[in-house]
């Protein structure tokens, strides 16, 4: 599924964040990316994108799944039985996930209430399923925590570009900041860029983009 | 009658899982290059779809909001376990994915054949476990939601099956290097739910 697992080798003492281990980090952010190139979580990385707020607030949920599930399963990943390994990985997902969506509804109703089912799909969100299966059944806990890490920031990287170009394009507004009525330009929004096919046409984009400047090629 | 005939077009058409709410693109990218295992895929969502969400639906009503378990004793009128949802849901779907593989495998091999590969992943496919969320905040009986979820199933089939035949399409066409593959696939996503947003407001 990704270069990054195969090049990590365990060894003992391996200091946490020696030169293979920040490249955990820093692959998910671009010529490994979870969105663009691995192509895991897509569903709420275009839901939630219509304005930067909500995004924000998801990539931080998702990041702190990833991150705390990978390090659970990789404690375990010698004591779970390899056919029933799907079943575990969802009950200890699910968990983090109650406990995400539980906080965010008590802190922040308004949040939780704009991001309606997706937090619970994080449950099934591709990526914490795929990090679990590809990096941290096979890994030890502190490479595995940095897997998640990284991992939850390259979803975020989409989502903060899509969420931007969305909320600018389609409402005008920066975190709900009217910017074109503080330049006093008048701004009609584009409707287009808050309908789902905006944010199909954003991430196509921005994988456009990508690809050209990476030379990354899909072949047929 | 009518009203369960309305909850079905508006989730096939209108509030189309894929078109509307992104639910299950991960697999939607993914196996959308061929017709044929594309349709495959698509049967197999409509049918766990259509058997989860009554399911759920009964989990929903008779043990988890608050009151729901006043059947058992009035003692439980003021519990409230919603908080267990997502679990209990997740383990419902995980479960019956499972069941479906055996009984298929056991009685048709021909179709677990074709479908066998598929199963197993239908139980993170965010369009299964969405259906029984959207389904908790509506306030649908059991038949109605049993309709949504044969209704959701089918919406998603018919955006699996459009997009693997244009997919198909594709293979002749001369798209930009960089731009082949998923770029233009998320470009080809995007206009056809521009063509689905005609549905909105059509009601029976």
């Amino acid at each position: 599924m990704s270069t990054a697992v195969a090049e990590v080798i365990e060894k003992k003492s391996e200091p946490l964040f020696s030169k293979k281990n920040r490249k955990l980090i820093t692959n998910p952010l671009d010529i490994d990316n979870p969105i663009t190139v691995q192509v895991l979580g897509v569903c709420s990385a275009l839901a939630v994108t219509t304005q930067l707020k909500p995004a924000i607030v998801m990539t931080i949920a998702l990041t702190v799944v990833t991150a705390s599930s990978n390090v659970i399963i990789s404690l375990l990943r010698n004591t779970i039985p390899s056919r029933i390994r799907i079943i575990v990985q969802l009950a200890i997902v699910s968990l983090w996930v109650i406990m995400v969506d539980q906080l965010l509804k008590a802190y922040s109703y308004d949040l939780w209430k704009q991001l309606s089912v997706y937090v619970g799909l994080i449950i099934t969100n591709c990526i914490v399923m795929g990090r679990l299966e590809a990096f941290a059944m096979g890994n030890k806990p502190g490479p595995s925590f940095l897997d998640g890490i990284g991992n939850g920031l390259g979803y975020g990287v989409i989502l903060l570009i899509v969420g931007f170009f969305r909320e600018v394009l389609g409402g005008g507004a920066i975190f709900g900041f009217k910017i074109f009525e503080a330049m006093g330009v008048h701004y009609k929004g584009n409707g287009l860029m808050l309908l789902p096919a905006g944010a199909c046409f954003i991430v196509g984009i921005v994988i456009w983009i990508q690809r050209s400047l990476n030379g990354y090629r899909e072949s047929h | 009658m009518e009203n369960l005939l309305s909850i079905g077009i508006r989730s096939i058409f209108v509030d189309n899982m894929i078109f509307a709410y992104f639910l299950g693109m991960c697999s939607y990218l993914a196996v959308s290059k061929k017709v044929s295992t594309a349709f495959g895929l698509g049967l197999a969502v409509i049918f766990v779809l259509g058997v989860t969400i009554p399911i759920n639906w009964l989990i929903q009503n008779y043990i988890l909001t608050q009151g729901a378990l006043a059947w058992i004793s009035p003692d439980f009128a003021n519990v409230d376990l919603t908080f267990l949802q997502f679990i209990t849901f997740i383990a419902v779907i995980a479960a019956m994915v499972q069941l479906t593989e055996m009984v298929v495998e056991k009685f048709s091999p021909a179709l677990y054949g074709s479908l066998g590969i598929f199963l197993p992943l239908i139980a993170v496919n965010c369009a299964i476990l969405g259906g029984s969320l959207f389904m908790v905040g509506r306030p649908y009986n059991l038949t109605e939601a049993s309709v949504y979820g044969l209704g959701s199933g089918i919406g998603w089939l018919l955006a699996i099956v459009a997009l693997a035949g244009v997919r198909e399409k594709m293979k002749y066409s001369n798209v930009p290097a960089p731009l082949r593959g998923l770029g233009i696939t998320f470009i080809l996503v995007g206009l056809m739910s521009l063509g689905f947003l005609s549905f909105l407001g059509f009601s029976i």
